[in-house]
């Protein structure tokens, strides 16, 4: 076997036989994630001939490839020259990004757990929740679960640790918080972060022409509403959660 | 055209080479957990592995033709008989209009696969008629389901001979990217130990059980959650490895040691519970020769097929055997 030594980032790395994982950090930051977002794009928009599929995580983007007609020492080059290029923690976004504004109903029964986890940012829940309201968050990766993002970065307040005791279930659509980031569940899941909010967005909607609603980059903002609200708009059923959903201007 | 499903099995699921390109919307390529036994399949009744089987988990069911259809049976071996005559498995052969299908439990391995001249012509979701039960695409099989048979006009009776992969073995391995975070001497431990496939296992992933410490990594509860692919071997926090399957998550955040190369994947899913599994580490430049010779043998497949010839002794009850339906068949 070869080792790979730790290099400077970014860094690009072996994923078993048919994949490279380009790192532009080893923790969450705004300018690492903009950077995987976006070299993740440039690779789609290179379109090499062998490649198969890519994808950003958090602070790396990952390509994979067919290793006989496309061999790693050929697509190593090509990832290394493309870095070369821009300084990918300066680059804009993708374009066709989207902004969703979601109803939410923070705290109280469908989301018992705000009042913890504004005591834990050092806020009131009033104050958490105006603050968690007026957040407009970044979609920095999907995954875990299919459609399911993780959202960011919140401010340094809610940089809030996991649970030590899991969360035994909470229910789709329910906006949970930790370590400065949103995730939005897909599914029913149980979860080691604090279920702040809940919505009837529904990311994963297998049964539509659209089965993902969300793009990696896209932005989201979640705004209070009532529990009434929420019934009202989870009445309509059509998955959407009463979302709005606008194009941000490149 | 369908083969109706009297009785089944707990973990029938159809399945075929599994959807590419979903990986950034979360979700993971499922498909056939042992590929090889897909393209065993389309060799048999030769037609395109891209045609979707029934993938049957420890115990297959009971299946009616509404018409004569051709099948296949391929992967970890099954009892299996045509209206009570047992059948060869890693074979073709023809089920007339009511007849009956029968395939019991699993003899050797884990996955059995049940092919129809045609392919099972379940409706595409996203480019593949794969159930991903974890990403709840699809669903199980169930006693009543018609499962639709596309259009075919091959024959059966013809015979592969696979190599045995149903009882574990070596494992050829490549160094990923979080290799680095496991020191020299758990590496050289972990190649050295012989693993015992534990009981959790499904198609998401199979754990591997090992006498003494585990094998963890430094650092392992702080790294940030990265690209998981099939064949991944995770390390959970007490340092027990799992292999991960096709319906593993697409990210996470416990540390994966190495990754088992393609072409031993098959292998690797068929282990039953208690099977023992070693892995040996390979570079890359050896990996690629190695899936190289693996695409090339899988293209072989269909020149290996061989005619099956029916041995009278093996044949209960020659006089009730459709000798002409067949030749009625083949000829339409």
């Amino acid at each position: 076997m070869t080792p790979q030594h730790t290099a400077p980032f970014p860094r690009i790395r072996t994923v078993g036989l048919d994949g490279l994982l380009i790192s532009f950090a080893d923790t969450m930051a705004e300018s690492s994630n903009r950077a995987a977002l976006a070299f993740r794009d440039a690779i789609d928009t290179s379109r090499w001939e062998g490649v198969i599929e890519t994808s950003a995580s958090l602070a790396s983007a990952y390509v994979r490839f067919d290793p006989i007609n496309l061999p790693h020492s050929e697509i190593q080059a090509r990832v290394e020259q493309l870095l070369q290029q821009q300084d990918w923690y300066q680059a804009p976004l993708p374009s066709g990004r989207r902004l969703w504004k979601v109803p939410t109903v923070y705290g109280g029964e469908l989301a018992p757990q705000l009042d913890e986890a504004a005591a834990a940012a050092g806020l009131s829940p009033t104050d958490a929740i105006q603050r968690l309201g007026d957040s407009r968050v970044r979609v920095l990766t999907i995954g875990f679960a299919p459609g399911q993002p993780y959202l960011g970065p919140l401010g340094p307040e809610f940089n809030i640790p996991r649970l030590k005791e899991l969360n035994p279930m909470v229910p789709e659509g329910a906006l949970v918080l930790a370590i400065s980031q949103f995730v939005l569940f897909s599914g029913p899941t149980p979860t080691g972060w604090r279920h702040v909010g809940q919505t009837a967005f529904r990311c994963f909607r297998p049964e539509a022409l659209q089965s993902f609603a969300l793009r990696p980059g896209d932005e989201m903002q979640f705004l209070p509403v009532s529990r009434d609200d929420l019934e009202d708009i989870r009445a309509a059923n059509d998955g959407s959660g009463g979302a709005t959903c606008e194009e941000i201007p490149a | 055209m369908s083969l109706l499903v009297h009785q089944i099995g707990p973990a029938c699921t159809l399945q075929d080479q599994g959807r590419a390109g979903f990986l950034d919307q979360g979700l993971s390529r499922s498909g056939a957990a042992d590929q090889l036994a897909l393209h065993e399949g389309a060799a048999l009744l030769g037609q395109s592995p891209d045609c979707a089987a029934l993938e049957m988990a420890g115990m297959g069911g009971t299946f009616e033709a509404t018409q004569p259809v051709t099948i296949a049976l391929t992967g970890a071996p099954m009892q299996a008989s045509i209206d009570g005559s047992p059948i060869v498995w890693n074979a073709s052969h023809v089920l007339e209009a009511g007849q009956r299908l029968t395939i019991g439990a699993v003899q050797q391995g884990n996955y059995g696969y049940l092919h129809v001249g045609g392919g099972i012509d379940a409706p595409l979701f996203l480019e593949s008629r794969s159930a991903h039960l974890t990403a709840k695409v699809g669903r199980a099989a169930q006693a009543g389901d018609l499962l639709p048979i596309g259009p075919y006009s091959g024959s059966a009776g013809m015979k592969l001979r696979p190599d045995d992969r149903f009882a574990g073995g070596g494992l050829r391995a490549l160094a990923s990217f979080q290799t680095p975070l496991f020191d020299q001497e758990t590496l050289d431990r972990f190649a050295r130990t012989v693993f015992r496939r534990g009981t959790r296992a499904n198609r998401m992933g199979m754990q591997l059980d090992s006498e003494g410490k585990g094998f963890a990594a430094k650092g392992q509860l702080d790294i940030l959650s990265e690209v998981i692919t099939p064949g991944d071997i995770q390390m959970t926090g007490t340092g027990n490895p799992f292999i991960l399957l096709p319906e593993c998550q697409t990210t996470g955040g416990y540390p994966r040691i190495a990754t088992v190369l393609p072409c031993d994947l098959p292998r690797a899913a068929q282990t039953p519970a208690g099977g023992p599994l070693q892995f040996t580490f390979v570079t890359m430049d050896q990996a690629v020769a190695l899936h190289a010779t693996y695409l090339a043998d899988l293209s072989r497949l269909r020149a290996q097929v061989e005619p099956l010839v029916r041995d009278p002794h093996d044949i209960a009850d020659l006089l009730s055997y459709q000798l002409i339906g067949g030749v009625i068949s083949a000829t339409d």
